[in-house]
């Protein structure tokens, strides 16, 4: 649960959700899951011209199997806290 | 974090249901139908679904019906903005003209694979 519990600590932050298929998407994180399926709103695409049919999507959920990277915003990783809950969680 | 408080997986779709929506598919097929039910894979049930095959900037509508998606194949659900959707950019054709126009890409896809292969021993990169 770990991940699902840092990337709920991210909602409101806006990221880009790089997918296995190539296709990158900038958004608002609106919501995640424990498959960490991504929900983003006022989403844009990263080279929008090659990808014609997302102009129509405002806000999308992105199944978490497809994810290959999420980018974050700068500063948004406490590593320090990471760290420690990272120990607490393998010591279950 | 106890489990009890944790939403189960894919319960977001509940905010999408009775929308129509863009559903990618894996294999880059590009599904758009009204959600009417879902569950924690992401399998899917769209209504009045139509594929909507894009060729560049040409499009066309292949009416499907009622369709039922396994969730392993599902990259993203769009939710569509009414006011833009089909994108202005896109330019609606015939089915039949699409089709064409498909067999055409691939056919030329095949003769630059094919020349490539010959030209291998050029070394272009």
């Amino acid at each position: 649960m770990l991940f699902y519990s840092y990337f709920k600590t991210l909602v409101g932050k806006q990221v880009t959700v790089e997918l296995k298929n190539d296709l990158a998407i900038t958004g608002t994180l609106h919501s995640v899951d424990q498959y960490l399926n991504i929900k983003l709103n006022n989403v844009h695409v990263v080279n929008e011209q090659k990808y014609p049919h997302m102009m129509s999507v405002r806000n999308c959920f992105i199944r978490g199997s497809v994810v290959r990277y999420v980018q974050l915003p700068p500063g948004s990783v406490d590593v320090e806290l990471l760290h420690d809950a990272t120990r607490r969680e393998a010591r279950g | 974090m106890s489990l009890d408080e944790v939403p189960p997986p894919g319960a977001a779709l509940v905010e999408e249901l009775d929308k129509r929506l863009l559903v990618q598919l894996r294999d880059g097929r590009k599904i758009v139908g009204i959600l009417r039910s879902f569950d924690q894979f992401a399998n899917l049930v769209l209504e009045g679904a139509v594929e909507r095959i894009i060729v560049g900037i040409l499009y066309a509508e292949d009416p499907l019906g009622l369709y039922v998606v396994r969730g392993e194949n599902v990259v993203l659900l769009g939710d569509i903005d009414p006011a833009h959707d089909p994108p202005a950019i896109l330019q609606k054709v015939s089915l039949a003209e699409i089709r064409q126009i498909q067999r055409d890409e691939k056919e030329q896809e095949k003769i630059k694979k094919t020349m490539k292969a010959r030209m291998d021993f050029l070394e272009f990169d």
